[in-house]
């Protein structure tokens, strides 16, 4: 008789699973701690409330409400654990199916507890950090009063970042465009375009937008010259960040034409459309629709970049806010602009992502 | 004169010089084929025909006027010399209809209306009417293939060069687009074809060439080239596809 391999011995005595009992008590543990830590949090809370004078019974509803928030957590730490005593049960009993079921599920449910357990902490460090020293951190960012009384002005300071970065966003897509042809001009004649379009972007992409803004925004109307000279400050704002994304632009054009397959540049040239035509129709066409989620990404980044035309004096929506806040010496008009950023960027964001998963979509298509 | 005369052209891609001396004539309504082994320069030719490849030496001459070096209008040949590709290279962003009609609303500058009418006759010969508007992700290979060959056909080429067309088409889907070969080989357009359909290119050449080592190794009529080849290499090279069974 031939002494059974290793492969034999595995297939006679499979590896039985583990029930995940440690693992769920772990759990249990954890969640049991995050309940009286929680507890503890909204006590603090209620002190400082009553130290500062302020007393509202939804507000101690709430506080309750919240306290009782991680019981939750318990009933699925106990779940999980009784889903590891089964697994045990079923272990002893050499029911290594039901065992792995049982197991899996104990080990789902230990892990959801954590994963809640970890965001909680999270949330609790943030409430100990506004009402830390007295609320000073809640006053500082968040008071309410500001907030309110310096919306109006904030708002309308923030159309000028509208106003610029739309401008600025639709000057960058064409500009980054022409650039990006320019770039890939063939033959020997286009030499210096080309030399003159990677140098532009070479510098422009390694120069702090900020500094270009400085520059141009200080600079040009020291010239003298008088077309600068009368210019609105917004205008050359509007310049300096069109340069700057202009060249982030163009690359990213420079990437969608380049994607395009020589086979596409074949098949129009073979059909008698020039170089110019078969750009137009073909090529271009075709580079934009794969490279809109970078764009976007690009215009995004840009968006946040008017908040630092301030360097140069014009009133934008952060100039305005630091305006108001060293008034009060209070940082919640600067809160508020960072919630109107928030506001106008998230949609957008998203609508990358959809953007971007269709494109995925199309792609899983064939 | 004959209607497309190549004489002793060379083409180097660096230092791999894959056309060496490359001489043949076509005249008009002629049918020619080209065969040959994978890379012995089928598919070159045709591109140095249409202008999409320099040659390095020789010339290519078409109604006797020059169309190779420099100086030569590549835009206006190519009305005369349309080509279509194994890969197919529709444009994916369009429809059916805007493929064919692009070239000549932009290049012959005809009005859309007309454009549109004659793209639509051509869809109805090819049989793709009902598929004016789909996109051509939406077509099978063969379509695909036919719409291409249309797409061509619209700027009424005096001319066609076609590259292992059904190379990469599903066996089933190649005769739909032979058939329309042959149909428009009976109507009398000139046509020069790299392909491995020996059997089609049996049936409707004029002359067939056998190309090896990037030059015209043997030419002949077909019967003479597939039942009785004069030079040993084009016998091996027979004796494999017989013995592949494609021919």
């Amino acid at each position: 008789m031939t002494e059974p391999n290793s492969k034999e011995l595995r297939r006679r005595h499979p590896i039985p699973p583990k029930d995940g009992f440690g693992f769920a008590l772990l759990a249990l543990i954890l969640a049991v701690a995050l309940w009286l830590a929680t507890g503890w949090v909204m006590w603090l809370v209620k002190q400082t409330m009553t130290a500062n004078g302020f007393q509202a019974s939804w507000a101690d509803a709430l506080l309750v409400l919240f306290a009782l928030l991680p019981s939750g957590l318990l009933w699925s730490a106990l779940r999980s654990l009784g889903q590891a005593r089964r697994a045990r049960q079923a272990l002893q009993s050499e029911n290594l199916i039901a065992a792995r079921v049982h197991s899996s599920e104990a080990h789902t449910w230990a892990w959801f507890t954590l994963g809640y357990v970890g965001a909680l902490v999270l949330f609790l460090l943030f409430v100990l950090f506004f009402i830390a020293n007295n609320v000073a951190v809640g006053r500082t960012f968040f008071q309410l009063e500001l907030i309110r009384n310096s919306f109006g002005l904030i708002l309308q300071a923030f159309w000028v970042n509208v106003v610029i970065f739309l401008f600025a966003g639709v000057f960058s897509l064409i500009w980054g465009l022409v650039v990006a042809i320019a770039k890939l001009l063939p033959g020997k004649p286009a030499q210096p375009i080309r030399f003159i379009a990677t140098f532009y972007t070479d510098a422009f992409l390694s120069l702090p937008s900020i500094i270009v803004i400085y520059l141009i925004g200080f600079g040009l109307p020291l010239t003298g010259i008088g077309f600068f000279r009368n210019l609105p400050l917004e205008a050359l704002a509007v310049l300096a960040l069109t340069l700057t994304y202009g060249a982030y632009m163009a690359e990213v054009y420079r990437a969608g034409l380049e994607s395009i397959h020589p086979s596409q540049w074949a098949a129009a040239r073979s059909l008698g459309l020039s170089y110019g035509q078969t750009l137009r129709f073909v090529v271009v066409p075709q580079a934009v629709r794969r490279i809109i989620p970078p764009l976007l990404n690009n215009f995004i980044g840009m968006q946040k970049d008017t908040a630092l035309v301030n360097v140069v004096g014009v009133i934008d929506a952060f100039n305005q806010a630091r305006i108001i806040a060293s008034n009060d010496f209070n940082l919640s008009a600067v809160t508020t602009v960072a919630i109107l950023f928030i506001l106008i960027t998230i949609p957008q964001t998203r609508l990358v992502d959809r953007l971007v998963e269709r494109d995925r979509a199309r792609f899983r298509q064939g | 004169m004959s209607f497309l005369e190549i004489r002793n052209v060379h083409k180097r891609f660096g230092a791999n010089e894959v056309l060496r001396g490359i001489n043949l004539t076509v005249e008009e309504h002629q049918v020619v084929c080209l065969i040959g082994p994978s890379g012995c320069g089928k598919s070159t030719l045709l591109r140095c025909i249409n202008g999409l490849e320099e040659i390095q030496e020789g010339e290519i001459r078409l109604h006797g006027d020059r169309i190779t070096g420099p100086g030569v209008d590549l835009n206006a040949l190519r009305r005369d010399v349309g080509i279509v590709f194994q890969s197919f290279n529709l444009f994916p962003h369009m429809t059916v209809l805007q493929n064919i009609t692009l070239a000549p609303t932009q290049v012959l500058r005809m009005p859309e209306p007309e454009a549109r009418a004659k793209a639509l006759a051509l869809l109805k010969r090819i049989g793709l009417e009902h598929k004016a508007q789909a996109y051509p992700d939406q077509l099978s290979g063969g379509q695909q293939q036919r719409v291409a060959i249309a797409r061509a056909l619209a700027m009424e080429p005096m001319l066609l060069l076609l590259d292992e067309i059904t190379s990469a088409l599903d066996p089933e889907l190649v005769s739909e687009v032979l058939n329309l070969l042959r149909e428009l080989a009976r109507e009398g357009m000139t046509m020069i074809l790299a392909t491995h359909e020996m059997g089609f290119a049996r049936e409707v050449a004029s002359k067939v060439c056998f190309m090896y080592g990037g030059v015209v190794h043997e030419e002949g009529p077909p019967e003479q080239i597939f039942s009785n080849p004069q030079r040993e290499r084009t016998q091996q090279f027979l004796a494999s596809i017989i013995e592949a069974g494609r021919l």
